[in-house]
């Protein structure tokens, strides 16, 4: 992981360091909810912000710059759903099993669910919700209706997004390259096949 | 069109679902053959395809409401316990959470017909419920979970099911291990001792088939929310109406009071067909805090709780003559249902498949300490036809037979269990052109294993047979605004399966207008006519002719306005293409828009119904699935290189989402075959396998080429559709093929499933 993280208040290891634990485990910051507590007599009816966290974070999420205050343990796609409401981007696993959750920083498929929300300060996200062109369609959106690579849709944007980012690296992928990219997103419907004709349609009409 | 109130008779399993509902008192005009439509049959894209991609559509996952609490569950970490004590002091003191719900501050509420309670002292199971918490987020709600105090009585355990049914098994409930509707449930046909004696062969054998978990990427959720005394739940089902019912009565508040909607939901195969526990847990949350509550359960407890394919022993005997005709069917199985009672048998495939007069079956159902099973993507067919399907291939080989020779041999003409004929069954069909698609010919291999080198290929098939086929009662209803637009409401739902789409297909057939002009709204039980739960490949079969009748009201209602603003009678008149025409002069003319506007409507409203069953004859959908296999003998995998599916399933209706559901299924059965197991450590009683990481489900690289072929038209018995339901065909004779074609390329017969290389290396090198 690259050390970009100048904007921050408090690096993450630094953090860790006063907290003196782990990341996965422990994430309880007992300070931060009695502040919270504090807020929550204010205004009874919000659930406060310090809730969230305190450390602040600072992000492009598709092409619009956030600060948002996360917990050391907040992941990426918590700051995503719950803070942002780009609920677009799915848990699945929340595990990095299945790919529901993947997102594309620096042109790259990453499951959001194992990304630390501090670890994605300063970088630029693009979501599924970023592929849209006001309410116009990607073509790689476009390609997944046109071949149906879809049936309850709750793993597509996941799909769509490795096909994205696929797509960005690679424009004119063949039939394995296309079933290497998206083997890290599991599609219990099992659209598969028609997922694979979606991703060569994306390439050819990102061509045409 | 009037209606009338009738006896609507299912067979289904061995019971005759009799129901009263209110269907169209003549018989509609069926359908034409697909050629001569315009939008059945065709293959449009989804019409809920842009909410899909595009990120927008709102699953109950993703619904947000105002001020929303968060709850999570409490779950046993036993297999089997008593509650002595719960604690909640250190976990209410977090900052953050709001409430917790447990057995010591809810009234009892029955659960399960009466088997165990919302929160029950006895725990049955790893994953039982104990607590629910509601906390500012889910996060806080997770970190209280581990501050609850449980003391518990640990007791001892059963998690399989042939060590359940022994005299000196712990028991889980007052009437023992097995349950009371199948200890053992029996069938008997003919005189099977007579059947055997008559037989030149008898083949004997036993399978076994493992517990696998549906997992639907979306977890099982709601969001419930009251406003006064009327509670509105967003729900990720399979039932709308299901779960309306179910909470009603846990909460003893009338089905007015509750609204259960349900616009997109991530996947359910059967899992999410009735209310869960967590729906009411949330709702008692959500009155005691006077706020809205979302609840999640994560992906471990969707391997614990929430359902899964029970698994089975199955002992089977075939007796048959040199000849090839089948004399006796037998068959002795356990299958373990979990900690609560439900079906577990799959002797259907066995009772239905092949002509044989005489058959004896006897069925156990066994609880043990683990979730209980649920219907998953045609439970019991699946177990049954692999087993079934082995022995069948098992009885041809042994008397020298073509496995498809020696089916056709046996063919059904008539269903054997009622004695009467189906309307139609185009198995035959089936055989014929799935044989010519995988080229069975060339490719069988005469002797199993034959080929050469330590790299097989060889090609299996297994049949299929299926309920489905719907029935009343199902509505839509049907409007027409004053532009020539349409809205089809329906208290259905679609889980995947394309519902939306096919339903605008038949309005736009009938009306004769564009897909595009059509808007279909579905799952939302204060808004639309009741619609059947999404199960059983019940929906398109159910819900289709509703949608049909409802437009062809709409046609009447057009027809007859035009008769009155045109001054031509009715039968003088012509519809084509949303207008209508004076057969005499077409000059005299009238849109649909004109005629809802000049007759001073705003809106035409129908609804339409679905038609009774036609009584005396058995409804069925088939099918033949065939595999071609290669087969590592040296590291004992399994690949699945073609996958050929012929079927008999009535109209297609949208070829292109039918196409998909078939793939899905396909590659689910391959997930069945080679992949999937849910494995429990038998001495602690827990489960293993609870991250997709070790349960295994196959990825786009597990999927082979798949070719589907239809075989049917619209069975204008069944409705003037005439669609039977694709949905569980698809995967039940996947797995039957797969071990059929893996005995083929190898000479190895597989009697347990998954085949997983190391079945497959301990017969090759015969260890074990
Ligand atoms: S939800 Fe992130 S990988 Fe599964
Ligand atoms: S479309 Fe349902 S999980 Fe992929």
């Amino acid at each position: 992981m690259k050390e970009e993280k100048e904007k921050k208040e408090i690096s993450r290891r630094e953090f860790l360091g006063k907290a003196g634990t782990g990341v996965a485990g422990s994430y309880f910051i007992l300070s931060s909810l009695k502040q919270a507590e504090a807020v929550a007599k204010e205004n009874p009816l919000q659930p406060p912000e310090t809730y969230f966290g305190n450390i602040q974070v600072q992000l492009t999420v598709n092409g619009v710059k956030h600060k948002v205050r996360v917990h050391t343990n907040t992941t990426l796609v918590e700051l995503l759903r719950d803070r942002l409401s780009l609920t677009g981007t799915k848990v699945v696993c929340n595990h990095g099993e299945c790919g529901g959750c993947t997102v594309v920083i620096d042109k790259k498929a990453v499951y959001s669910c194992q990304m630390l929300a501090l670890d994605a300060d300063g970088k630029d996200v693009t979501t599924i919700e970023g592929l849209l062109k006001g309410e116009e369609l990607h073509k790689v959106q476009q390609a997944f209706i046109d071949k149906d690579g879809l049936q309850c849709g709750f793993c597509t944007p996941g799909q769509i997004m490795s096909a994205y980012a696929l797509l960005l690296n690679n424009p004119d992928p063949s039939e394995e390259e296309i079933k290497t990219a998206m083997a890290g997103n599991i599609c219990r419907c099992s659209a598969y096949p028609k997922i694979k004709e979606s991703v060569a349609e994306a390439a050819r009409l990102l061509k045409a | 069109m009037s209606r009338k109130v009738i006896k609507s008779v299912t067979n289904l399993y061995d019971k005759k679902i009799e129901r009263l509902a209110e269907v169209p008192d003549e018989k509609l005009p069926p359908l034409k053959n697909n050629k001569e439509l315009k939008y059945i049959g065709r293959g449009i894209s989804r019409i809920d395809g842009y909410d899909k991609v595009s990120g927008t559509a709102v699953f109950t996952f993703d619904k947000i409401l105002k001020n929303m609490a968060h709850a999570r569950i409490l779950r046993c970490p036993h297999p089997h316990a008593k509650i002595r004590k719960i604690d909640i002091t250190k976990a209410m003191n977090i900052k953050g959470v709001i409430d917790i719900i447990t057995k010591d501050n809810t009234e009892k509420i029955d659960w399960y017909d009466g088997d165990t309670f919302i929160f029950d002292e006895h725990l049955r199971y790893q994953g039982d419920e104990i607590a629910c918490v509601a906390a500012e987020n889910e996060v806080i709600a997770s970190m209280a979970l581990k501050k609850i105090e449980v003391e518990y009585e640990i007791l001892s355990h059963v998690t399989d099911k042939m060590t359940a049914v022994k005299e000196d098994a712990p028991k889980l409930y007052d009437w023992g291990n097995i349950s009371p509707d199948a200890n053992p449930a029996k069938y008997n046909r003919g005189d099977y001792e007579q059947g055997l004696k008559n037989a030149d062969q008898i083949i004997e054998e036993e399978y076994n088939t493992q517990f696998v978990i549906h997992n639907p990427t979306e977890v099982h959720c709601s969001t419930v929310d009251w406003n006064g005394d009327h509670l509105t739940i967003w729900d990720s089902t399979q039932g709308i109406f299901a779960v309306r019912n179910s909470v009603a009565a846990a909460l003893k508040i009338p089905q007015n009071k509750i609204t259960v909607i349900k616009k997109y939901m991530g996947g359910g195969f059967g899992a999410k067909l009735e209310a869960g526990k967590y729906t009411v847990m949330a709702a008692l949350l959500a009155k005691r805090i006077g706020r809205p509550v979302r609840i999640t359960i994560d992906r471990k407890e969707m391997n614990l709780a929430v359902g899964n394919r029970p698994d089975s022993y199955q002992r089977l005997t075939v007796g048959v003559k040199n000849d090839g005709t089948l004399t006796a069917l037998g068959m002795t199985m356990y299958g373990a249902m979990g900690a609560h009672r439900d079906g577990a048998g799959c002797q259907w495939p066995l009772r239905s498949l092949y002509k044989c007069p005489n058959v004896k079956v006897e069925e156990y159902h066994v609880a043990i300490n683990t979730g209980r099973s649920r219907p998953f993507r045609a439970p019991g067919h699946v177990q049954g036809t692999f087993a079934f399907e082995s022995i069948i291939d098992m009885a041809a080989e042994k008397i020298g037979m073509d496995p498809i020779e020696f089916r056709l041999k046996n063919y059904a003409e008539v269903e054997a269990n009622w004695e009467i004929p189906w309307t139609t069954k185009l198995l035959k069909e089936c055989y014929k052109q799935g044989a010519e698609a995988i080229n069975w010919k060339s490719k069988r291999n005469k002797k199993a294993g034959e080929g050469k080198g330590p790299v097989k290929r060889g090609v299996g098939m297994a049949s299929q047979i299926w309920w489905g086929t719907g029935g009343p009662p199902a509505y839509a209803t049907v409007k027409l605004n004053r532009d020539g637009s349409v809205h089809v409401l329906s208290g259905t739902q679609d889980i995947g399966c394309g519902t939306y789409t096919i339903l605008a297909q038949v309005a736009a057939e009938v009306l004769e207008i564009p897909v595009e002009r059509i808007t279909v709204s579905l799952g939302n039980t204060d808004e639309h006519p009741y619609g059947p739960s999404s199960g059983g490949s019940m929906t398109a079969s159910s819900v289709t002719p509703a949608v049909y009748d409802g437009a062809l009201q709409i046609k009447a209602k057009l027809m007859s306005g035009a008769s009155a603003l045109l001054g031509v009678r009715e039968d003088n008149l012509v519809y084509s293409q949303g207008v209508i025409y004076s057969k005499d002069d077409k000059n005299k003319k009238k849109s649909i828009q004109e005629v809802v506007r000049e007759t001073h409507e705003q809106i035409l409203v129908a609804t339409g119904a679905r038609n009774a069953r036609p009584q005396g004859v058995m409804l069925n959908s088939f099918g033949a699935q065939f595999a071609e296999v290669e087969v590592n003998l040296e590291t004992g995998k399994v690949k699945v290189l073609k996958i050929v599916a012929a079927h008999d399933i009535g109209r297609t209706i949208n070829r292109k989402l039918l196409e998909n559901q078939f793939h899905g299924g396909i590659i689910q059965g391959i997930g069945y075959a080679l992949l999937e197991e849910r494995v429990i450590d038998h001495y602690t009683g827990k489960v293993l396998t609870t991250n997709l990481h070790n349960y295994k489900m196959p990825t786009i690289k597990d999927a082979p080429e798949i070719e589907v072929i239809i075989v049917s038209e619209g069975d204008d018995q069944i409705s003037a559709i005439g669609a039977k339901g694709i949905g569980e065909p698809a995967i039940i004779p996947t797995a039957g093929a797969i071990a059929n074609a893996v005995y083929n390329a190898t000479g190895v017969r597989i009697r347990t499933l998954p085949i997983t290389p190391d079945k497959i290396l301990n017969q090759v090198y015969n260890i074990g």
